[in-house]
C-alpha cells in the first residue's frame, strides 16, 4: 500500500468518504474552542489592548494562505511529473480555500492595522506580497475556468503555480528579507523571547489546528466534487460522440 | 461578552467578516458537491437505466 494508490480517483473518494465524517466535527470543534477561548477568555495585551484578539483569526488565515499555495505547488509538481489527475484536481480544489484565507488575512490585517498603525493599508513588503499572492490565486482560478480542455488547464495552471510560489515565499519571509515596513516579525517563533506569550500562544495553537483541519476537510471534499465533475464530463463527451 | 473598549469595531468586524467568509466557503462547497453528485447520477442513469 503506497500513497500513490490514492491517485486512483475511486480510492481517493473512498478514503475521503471515510475520513470526512471525523474531520468535519474535529475541525469545527478545534475552531470553536480556539476562537471562543481566544475571544472570551484571554486578557488584553498591554500594548495592543483588545485588538490582540484578532490574532486568532489573522495568524491562522495568513499561515494557511501561504501553505495552501505550497500544497497546490506539490499537486502541480506531481501532475507535471507523474500526470496523476487527482493531484491536479486537489490543487484546483485548494485554490478557492487559499484565496479566502488570503482575503481573511488581508481584511483582519487591515482592521488590526488601523488602530495600531493609524492606517488600513501600507505598501509594506509583507502586505504587498500578500496582495500579489491574492492576485495569483485569482489568476489561477480564472485560468482553470478559461481553458476548456482539463489537461491543458492543469498544465498551464501548474506553471502559474510554480511562478506564484515566489510570492508565497516572499509573503512568508518578506519581513526578514527587507527588515522594514510596518508589519512586525513572525508571531510564532521557536525563540521564546520572540514568541507570543503563553496566555495567547495556547489558544492560538488550538485555533491554528482548527483552521488546518478545516482546510484539509475542505480540500478533500472539494477534490471529491472535482472528481465527480470530471467523470460527468467524460460521460457527456462519450454520449456526444455516440 | 468581554469589554473591547475603543477597539470593539475592529475586533467584532474581524470576527464577523472572517466567520462569514468561512461559512460562505463551506456553503458554496456543499452546494457544488450536491450539484456534481446529482449531475453524475443523472448521467449514469441515462447511461445505464438499471443503476
Amino acid at each position: 500500500m503506497t500513497l500513490w494508490e490514492y491517485a486512483n480517483p475511486v480510492k481517493f473518494l473512498r478514503l475521503s468518504e471515510r475520513v470526512l465524517p471525523v474531520l468535519w466535527p474535529l475541525a469545527a470543534g478545534f475552531l470553536a474552542l480556539g476562537l471562543i477561548w481566544g475571544f472570551f477568555f484571554t486578557p488584553d495585551d498591554y500594548r495592543q489592548g483588545a485588538t490582540v484578539k484578532i490574532i486568532y483569526l489573522h495568524v491562522p488565515a495568513a499561515l494557511l494562505a501561504i501553505n495552501a499555495w505550497f500544497m497546490m505547488l506539490l499537486g502541480a509538481l506531481i501532475w507535471l511529473i507523474r500526470r496523476h489527475h487527482v493531484s491536479a484536481l486537489a490543487a484546483k480544489a485548494a485554490a478557492p480555500v487559499g484565496a479566502v484565507m488570503t482575503v481573511i488575512a488581508l481584511v483582519t490585517g487591515a482592521l488590526w492595522g488601523q488602530p495600531m498603525w493609524g492606517t488600513w493599508w501600507a505598501w509594506d513588503p509583507r502586505l504587498t506580497s500578500f496582495l500579489i499572492l491574492f492576485l495569483f490565486y485569482l489568476g489561477y482560478i480564472a485560468l482553470w475556468q478559461a481553458i476548456e480542455d482539463p489537461d491543458t488547464a492543469a498544465d498551464l495552471t501548474s506553471v502559474l503555480c510554480l511562478v506564484g510560489s515566489v510570492f508565497a515565499v516572499l509573503s512568508r519571509y518578506a519581513v526578514n528579507f527587507w527588515n522594514q515596513g510596518l508589519h512586525q516579525g513572525a508571531s510564532l517563533s521557536l525563540d521564546k523571547e520572540e514568541n507570543v506569550a503563553d496566555v495567547f500562544y495556547i489558544p492560538l495553537l488550538v485555533a491554528i489546528t482548527g483552521f488546518v483541519l478545516l482546510f484539509v476537510a475542505l480540500v478533500l471534499y472539494r477534490t471529491g466534487t472535482e472528481i465527480r465533475l470530471r467523470r460527468a464530463r467524460a460521460l457527456q463527451l462519450r454520449r456526444n460522440r455516440q | 461578552m468581554p469589554d473591547l473598549g475603543k477597539y470593539a469595531f475592529a475586533v467584532l468586524a474581524a470576527y464577523a467578516s472572517s466567520l462569514s467568509l468561512i461559512a460562505l466557503l463551506v456553503l458554496i462547497s456543499l452546494r457544488q458537491n450536491r450539484r456534481a453528485k446529482a449531475l453524475l447520477r443523472a448521467l449514469q442513469t441515462k447511461e445505464d437505466p438499471s443503476r
